[in-house]
């Protein structure tokens, strides 16, 4: 060091610190991330490309039934059409648009709602956390595919009710995780001194609480997403969901079901794999329900694992 | 009073004031039904007075208090009124009884949870103790992948595979569940055996994976680890050490998962065409057959919330803490 320079301990540990962008940051550790986790980012990704963009991937319109029914894989249809002549493929495309969009918003408006809720009783610790808390109790006694089931017949099958009503019912679980892991933030002394500023209720909720209880609930977010997505799905598939001409992948599998009854026993009696040509022809006819079920279970699948991933992360375990 | 006891008492009272909360829930939803619903049970040519005579019969009239009591004391001895379906627009009355509807459905249903539950909780059980011991082995990675991906794998995709698989290219299974009361007891289990097995593979996963955490909890716990250093077989840990504060934890999974059979039936008994309260439930839901919906959710919860409170009964009972009281 030459004698011209003055010595700066800000310019040392400057240097030292060479702090990394928030991308990088994420960069360095998607790296080290195993074989599932990126396998389930890279589905998630092609999944959100295939919702946004539909309606220039497809080739066919959402509700077009200008086709023949049943027409088998190929000849400008690539999966075939279903029994009221509509491009499966199309269908699949507008479905991923449709149903994640659906459990997106729901889960979001859930989050909204337990969330809130959940920070708000936790802050209180009061009469109204006692309410609340009974409350979810009572909600959490029904199972919630049958509660849903109670309502949907009372209010009927709208995509706004169905969004309100697994929103509403899945905010408790939101509720009691949000409650639990707010509880031992806000006995924190920042949060006090906040308090004593006199800071208002949201304002502690926002920047106060929020902050330091955001892992595990990024976590509950990706399990909540592919709860509310089977949730919805299974409704859909029961005829009480997303109602037709909206392309959705639980009711494809509904519509289309029957077509795996018409597959030919593969293996007969003596004949054992004699009929290997056939099986790949009976299995294109059988794909269309199978197809939209498939592709719900990779998207939920993917989810859990990249879940599964970030909660090891965060939670520091090493096993 | 022994302490387990006085426990006992309050969660039983509990369990019953749930019951009578959800009861309400359950009751209150008649009343949110939109004004016109009289029309649109009886049909759009219903008369003024068949509809007026309609609401007098559900005792629309009558005080909100005075209708749930009516309910509850019906529901509590079997009457869960009269079905919506089958009532035309004359007046004249078609319809049902609810409870001649839900009857050998309610049977049905009851055979098939039982069958999977008898399969399923003893392998859920074996699974799960042995990959909790042998964790992190090869055959621990095997069977959390799988059930990882069971669990994220909606119920229906996995009926449909088996059905492929089991039916259609190889025909052993019959595809559709049409269980008649005239049948034979092993050819009721033959035509039960695709849906049984479909929610068997769906709650042994759950099963196996909360079995698996909950005794490496228990592992990892002190006083086990004090048993180990004390140079204690393994063998011994488990049977004499583990296995009394395991009981808890296990009953809860048990009652749990027994619980969320209570869910997938609904979905695999529509897959199959079971006749089940399951189906039974769903179709009304689409035709908003109310009196038939509110009797299904008071049996579906009532079971619930039952699994539920008998787990927490067996976890006071075996704890050895509250056993032992010092």
């Amino acid at each position: 060091m030459s004698d011209d320079q003055t010595y700066s301990a800000a310019a040392e540990v400057g240097q030292i610190k060479l702090q990394r962008s928030r991308f990088k940051r994420s960069w360095i550790e998607l790296k080290k991330a195993p074989p599932t986790a990126w396998f389930g980012l890279i589905m998630i990704i092609i999944y959100g490309f295939v919702a946004i963009f539909a309606p220039w991937l497809a080739p066919f319109g959402e509700a077009d039934s200008s086709f023949s029914s049943f027409q088998p894989w190929g000849d400008g249809h690539i999966f075939g059409t279903d029994q009221i002549g509509r491009d499966i493929f199309s269908r699949l495309i507008f479905g991923a648009r449709n149903t994640i969009g659906i459990a997106l918003v729901t889960t979001l408006l859930s989050f909204a709602i337990g969330g809130s809720l959940g920070l708000i009783a936790a802050i209180n610790q009061a009469w109204l956390d006692q309410l609340i808390s009974r409350l979810v109790d009572v909600l959490m006694a029904i199972p919630g595919l049958i509660f849903a089931l109670m309502l949907l017949s009372i209010f009927g099958s709208s995509t706004i009710g169905l969004i309100l009503i697994i929103a509403v019912l899945d905010s408790t679980r939101v509720f009691r995780l949000t409650r639990a892991v707010s509880l031992t933030v806000v006995v924190m002394d920042y949060v006090e001194a906040a308090k004593l500023r006199g800071e208002k209720l949201g304002w502690i909720m926002r920047r106060e609480i929020l902050p330091n209880i955001m892992p595990p609930l990024v976590a509950e977010f990706g399990l909540r997403f592919s709860f509310v997505f089977l949730t919805i799905a299974a409704l859909s598939f029961l005829g009480v969901g997303i109602q037709p001409p909206t392309a959705d992948w639980g009711s494809m599998v509904r519509d289309n079901a029957s077509l795996i009854q018409f597959v030919r026993p593969w293996v007969t009696g003596d004949a054992f794999g004699a009929n290997w040509g056939r099986l790949g022809e009976d299995i294109k006819l059988a794909s269309p329900p199978l197809l939209a079920a498939g592709a719900i279970a990779l998207l939920t699948i993917s989810v859990n694992f990249v879940v599964d991933w970030f909660l090891h992360k965060t939670s520091g375990l090493k096993e | 009073m022994h302490p387990i006891v006085r426990t006992i008492i309050q969660r039983l009272l509990l369990g019953l004031f749930t019951l009578f909360l959800v009861s309400l829930i359950i009751f209150s939803s008649i009343e949110f039904l939109p004004g016109d619903f009289g029309e649109a049970v009886l049909g759009q040519a219903a008369t003024k007075e068949t509809v007026a005579a309609f609401r007098r019969e559900l005792g629309l009239d009558l005080p909100a208090y005075q209708r749930y009591f009516d309910w509850v004391v019906g529901v509590v001895q079997g009457d869960f009124g009269q079905s919506f379906s089958g009532r035309a627009s004359s007046g004249q009355d078609r319809s049902r009884s609810v409870i001649e509807l839900i009857g050998p459905r309610l049977k049905n249903t009851l055979f098939l949870a039982t069958m999977t539950a008898i399969i399923a909780v003893p392998l859920a059980l074996f699974l799960g103790i042995t990959a909790a011991l042998y964790r992190n082995s090869i055959y621990d990675r095997v069977i959390n992948a799988t059930t990882l991906t069971t669990i994220a794998t909606p119920e229906f995709f996995v009926a449909y595979i088996l059905m492929l698989l089991l039916s259609s290219l190889y025909n052993v299974f019959p595809s559709l569940s049409g269980i008649r009361a005239d049948m034979t007891f092993w050819d009721k289990i033959y035509v039960s055996t695709l849906p049984s097995l479909t929610l068997t593979l769906v709650i042994v996963a759950h099963m196996m994976r909360m079995t698996r955490a909950a005794i490496i909890n228990l592992l990892a716990s002190p006083y086990i680890e004090m048993a180990r250093l004390k140079g204690i077989s393994s063998s011994r840990i488990i049977v004499r050490h583990a296995l009394p504060n395991a009981w808890a934890p296990i009953a809860t999974v048990i009652a749990f998962n027994l619980a969320y059979l209570v869910v997938g039936v609904v979905v695999v008994e529509v897959v199959f065409t079971y006749p089940g309260i399951g189906q039974l439930m769903v179709d009304a839901v689409r035709t908003r057959d109310v009196p038939v919906v509110q009797a299904c959710t008071v049996i579906f919860a009532g079971t619930y919330i039952m699994l539920n409170l008998i787990a927490d009964i067996i976890g006071i009972i075996s704890n050895p803490r509250l056993l032992h009281p010092r």
